[in-house]
């Protein structure tokens, strides 16, 4: 029984990290409606400036909050510079120039940092809290509070500000937007620029679990997607309780069903998608739409 | 209006056409061969004055980190250029290609190796699936694949292709210095086994089965992994619940490090961790801490730069002095640097050791190693390889982690001594 | 999916001057054919006159260009996108392999049956996906492409684990005299040559005007009676065929398959080369191949990272000022050339 317990606890733990990374997804996804696929490397990008910095010798904390700014503001660059011109063309190319931005951040990151592993500090103590004989690792506990922390932060900032109105209107619907007033352009570099910082937190959050290279979190961009979409794509409690699920999925699939085994459970997330999406495409906590054309 | 389309694509075609056509489908110098005692043998790539070589390492993409391992062979032979009159009075040219860890880019390389650059061998091909691709090829087109850099077993048991040959100690050998030592050490060890899914986690973990057949020592648990995972944080879990007492943690650098890391942050578990040479780099340890790796058991056959045993070792100062000189933008202590260093002076040894300066003469060579020593190697390490024997390195000395470095302790093992040839 | 996309919007407005003139229409295909006869006689020549490594790198960009296809048939006529085209590559390759290796099938046999495969496989997972929008389907096609490799692994005694299966490649008939890498690439070439005239053919056919209608505007293809998941999951199938069918020829060419070739680089590596080869036009995917072959190898003599760093920028490139990619680029300068020779 201890053993299953703790098989759960190791689920929640990589489902945190999973977890993190689809917030960032979800945002993207409500400001602007669709989904990125740099969104993990960017985030990864952003870790290697916060190691830059610790390792140039500024403290932890204000390497966080300067990595952070430069996130958010290199999200809205990337919005200005990438994705402006193709505002509007539909998915197709707009997934394509996410794909393009992933091929080039990754190879850059290797450009400037090489391929070698990094070390990244952890803000989390070392060991693990151990009740009953289950062992919870502080870092797991971390992440799973800084998780919970900006789900909190991002449910404020959809339901109950201006922006956050304004912002689902642009979702909505650009064109009657703009007409009632809203600064569509800019609503939607503000988009990409949280949704950096939300990247970037993630990416710090799982570095010192990973060990940062340039393909850190490719590894994880498969799990965030089962995670946002089994949530649904447009909700942030969506994206975590979906994070956990699919961790929790995994880790038992691995351990417990034969077949699977720890070498094939990279087909759980394939399986949750293709499963989510066939039986309630807007997932467990997001809300159908009606497509007009 | 698709014609315009189709028209440039025709005019861009051609175009490539003519700039290769240039020379025609004869290869020139391709049927170069020797006269006098070696008569007929092939001599393409190599002159009186120079020879020139190919190797092919994934500079790009996910294995990109073993890239370093061409900057310690390049210093090596512009040293010998420079300094030593080259190899016999012949320059060593050396050519390298990216092939990304992709086989169907290696096979590419290694045809533009052979037939454009038209190199006399290939000096290493990096890893098992690129070096698979490429044997069937070498073998027909009789061109030497020397000391490629994989420790699968195949390349020294196969029997087929004469011309490809390995040169680190296969992962089947280096199981047996892990299971020697758990005979001695702990003769009624509980292993517990993290291993990559692949050729080089199967030979390792498979190796070691056999070699501690009949003696107290089980495998209790064992857990895989992919290298598209993110994490190896649950498989090392589930080998925690096993109790085992020796963790066998056989990876490659990134998981390495992680495996590494989470032994360290389980308190509730400590067994003697062992981790495979591959992972045993000091840029693996070095970001789990110093401090989290003290104990963790390896193995190795080649010498340390951080080790400061060697610090007024001969080789070792000319190694850093070279390095220094001929590769100044790489760091000397990365041991893939002094990897290729002692793989590029192996083949020295190799080439010189040739009757004839031909590709025959160096596949005989190859195959015809007797006690080779090669200084960059563990002392008590040779090369030693036979008609029957296509493993150059088979000895070993294991080497426990303390304070900020690898410290050797124990003989050399000779695997070959303690378990017979590695066979099918 | 509201109003009509800028891709096709844009390849529509390029093609205007074309149309209109009637007589210089039927020249244009009547020159459109020479050339392509031009082109199919210069492929024909070059293995005469290259060293064997160019014709063997030739056979490959053959190979890309059949797997491109494919996906051009996807992405470019259906406007729906995959990630994992390579994994249908990969069930094209092993599924030759095998044949070849544990039936040992004589090779010419193993094409069909490949392609059969991948058509099938296509088929059955196409159902499911192609129900789902193109950004959705995006996810589904990565996550195959990423599950495939340790799929291959665990099933051992078939596909030979991760050591993957070493093959004979085909020997040349004594009677051509052909050296073994021209065989090859006759054999890739006659392959090229049957796909491109098959997808033509599909393209003219009801299938293909199906297809632009949903890639224009699915909800308005809907209501003029198109079957949508019919038509979509049929434009999977075919795609993944061809792929399958590139595969096979992949086996044969390379001798050699094994998990690693396989990895989702090169899923997005073969979309890489549509994007910037051209969507939805014919010779794009012969652009894509030659960009996937040569490209990197260029490329890398600037800076190892450099092959990524310019595929990256390419496609984000290509997206905006030339939607048509290299195939576009191609025929605005030839039109612009032609326009110039008009005036004087």
């Amino acid at each position: 029984m201890v053993g299953f317990l703790q098989q759960i606890v190791e689920g929640l733990g990589a489902g945190a990290i999973y977890a993190s990374l689809a917030l960032a997804l979800v945002l993207i996804y409500r400001f602007t409606g669709i989904v990125n696929f740099a969104q993990g490397e960017m985030a990864m990008f952003a870790t290697y400036i916060a190691w830059q910095f610790t390792a140039a010798g500024v403290p932890f904390w204000l390497a966080l909050v300067l990595t952070l700014a430069l996130s958010f503001v290199g999200g809205m660059l990337i919005e200005r510079v990438v994705i402006r011109p193709v505002e509007g063309a539909p998915e197709l190319t707009v997934v394509i120039v996410t794909v393009g931005l992933f091929i080039f951040v990754n190879a850059a990151a290797g450009w400037i940092w090489t391929f070698l592993i990094k070390d990244f500090p952890n803000p989390f103590p070392a060991g693990a809290f151990e009740a009953g004989g289950l062992h919870v690792g502080y870092s797991t506990l971390g992440i799973l509070a800084v998780v919970g922390l900006v789900m909190g932060l991002l449910y404020l900032l959809f339901q109950h500000t201006r922006i956050g109105l304004g912002m689902r209107a642009v979702a909505a619907n650009p064109e009657s937007a703009r007409l009632v007033g809203i600064r569509v352009g800019w609503t939607l570099a503000l988009g990409w620029g949280l949704a950096a910082t939300v990247g970037a937190v993630s990416g710090i959050l799982v570095a010192p679990l990973l060990f940062l290279e340039p393909n850190m979190m490719g590894g994880v961009l498969i799990y965030a997607f089962a995670a946002a979409t089994l949530g649904g794509f447009d909700s942030p409690v969506g994206a975590v309780a979906g994070g956990l699920i699919v961790g929790v999925a995994e880790t038992l699939a691995g351990a417990y069903v034969g077949f699977v085994g720890s070498d094939l459970k990279v087909g759980v997330p394939l399986v949750i998608i293709l499963g989510v999406l066939l039986l309630r495409p807007q997932g467990l906590f997001g809300r159908a739409v009606v497509e007009r054309a | 209006m698709r014609v315009s389309a189709l028209g440039c694509t025709a005019v861009t075609a051609l175009l490539l056409l003519a700039a290769t056509a240039c020379g025609g489908r004869e290869e020139n110098g391709a049927a170069a061969t020797a006269t006098g005692a070696c008569q007929g043998q092939q001599t393409t790539g190599i002159t009186a004055t120079g020879i020139k070589l190919g190797g092919i390492y994934p500079l790009s993409g996910p294995a990109s980190a073993y890239g370093d391992i061409p900057k310690g062979i390049k210093a090596y032979f512009d040293y010998v250029n420079a300094e030593k009159n080259g190899i016999g009075g012949r320059k060593v040219e050396f050519v390298v290609r990216d092939d990304g860890y992709q086989p169907p880019k290696a096979v590419e390389e290694a045809r533009r190796l052979v037939e454009q650059e038209q190199v006399f061998a290939l000096f290493q091909t990096l890893g098992t699936p690129s070096t698979t691709a490429t044997w069937d090829y070498t073998n027909q087109r009789k061109v030497p694949q020397v000391f490629v850099a994989t420790g699968a077993s195949v390349w020294g048991s196969d029997k087929a292709h004469p011309w490809t040959i390995g040169w680190q100690p296969n992962y089947i050998s280096e199981a047996r210095v892990y299971a020697q030592y758990l005979k001695e050490e702990r003769p009624d060890a509980k292993v517990a086994v993290l291993y990559q899914n692949d050729d080089f986690g199967d030979d390792l973990l498979g190796g070691f089965k056999k070699a501690i057949e009949g003696s107290g020592i089980q495998v209790v648990a064992e857990q895989s992994y992919e290298v598209s995972d993110p994490s190896v944080d649950p498989q090392m879990r589930n080998l925690a619940q096993s109790d085992a007492d020796v963790l066998l943690n056989v990876t490659t650098p990134k998981f390495g490090s992680q495996a590494l890391a989470a032994d360290a942050r389980n308190t509730g578990w400590n067994p003697l961790h062992i981790v495979n040479n591959v992972a045993a780099s000091i840029t693996v340890l070095q970001p789990v801490g110093f401090e989290n790796v003290q104990g963790v058991v390896s193995s190795t056959y080649y010498k340390d730069p951080n080790d400061p045993k060697w610090a007024s070792d001969p080789e070792m100062t000319l190694y850093k002095a070279k390095m220094g000189q001929y590769a100044p933008d790489a760091d000397p202590s990365i041991p893939y640097h002094a990897f290729g260093w002692a793989v590029a002076s192996s083949f020295h040894k190799a080439m010189e050791a040739a009757k004839c300066p031909t590709r025959e003469g160096l596949r005989d060579s190859m195959r015809n190693l007797q006690n080779v020593q090669v200084d960059m190697l563990l002392p008590g390490v040779t090369m030693n390889t036979g008609a029957d024997d296509g493993f150059p390195i088979e000895s070993m000395q294991l080497m426990e982690f303390k304070g900020e470095r690898w410290e050797l302790f124990g003989d050399v093992i000779d695997t070959r001594q303690e378990f017979g040839p590695v066979g099918e | 999916m509201s109003g009509s996309t800028e891709v096709t919007s844009k390849a529509a407005s390029a093609e205007t001057p074309g149309r209109g003139r009637a007589p210089g229409r039927a020249a244009t295909v009547r020159w459109r054919w020479i050339v392509a006869a031009l082109l199919l006689a210069a492929a024909c020549y070059a293995p005469f006159q290259l060293v064997p490594f160019h014709v063997f790198q030739l056979s490959m960009v053959l190979v890309y260009a059949v797997a491109l296809l494919g996906l051009n048939l996807l992405v470019g006529h259906a406007g729906q996108i995959s990630l994992g085209h390579g994994a249908f590559f990969a069930v094209g390759a092993y599924t030759a392999a095998i044949l070849l290796q544990r039936v040992e099938l004589p090779y010419p046999l193993t094409l069909p049956v490949a392609a059969a495969v991948a058509f099938v496989l296509g088929l059955a997972l196409g159902l499911p996906a192609m129900r789902l929008r193109g950004l959705y389907l995006a996810l589904v096609t990565l996550a195959i492409a990423i599950f495939l490799v340790p799929l291959l692994k665990r099933f051992e005694p078939l596909t030979g684990g991760s050591m993957g299966l070493t093959l004979a490649k085909p020997a040349p008939p004594a009677w051509t005299g052909l050296a073994e890498d021209q065989w090859l690439y006759f054999l890739a070439l006659a392959v090229a040559v049957a796909a491109f005239l098959l997808a033509h053919s599909l393209l003219r056919s009801r299938v293909g005007r199906a297809l632009h209608a949903i890639r224009d505007n699915e909800a308005a293809a809907e209501v003029m009676g198109v079957r949508l998941s019919f038509y979509k999951t049929l434009a999977f199938a075919w795609s993944a065929m061809f792929a399958g069918a590139a595969g096979c020829v992949y086996t044969w060419v390379i001798g050699f398959v094994s998990p690693d070739s396989f990895v989702v680089t090169l899923s997005i590596t073969l979309l890489a080369g549509l994007v910037v080869g051209g969507l939805g036009s014919f010779s794009g995917p012969i652009l894509g191949g030659l960009f996937v072959m040569f490209v990197p190898g260029i490329a890398q003599d600037v800076n190892d990272a450099a092959p990524g760093v310019i595929f990256g920028l390419l496609i984000i490139a290509v997206m905006y000022v030339a939607p048509t990619g290299l195939a576009g680029l191609a025929g605005r300068v030839t039109r612009s050339i032609q326009k110039i020779l008009r005036k004087e």
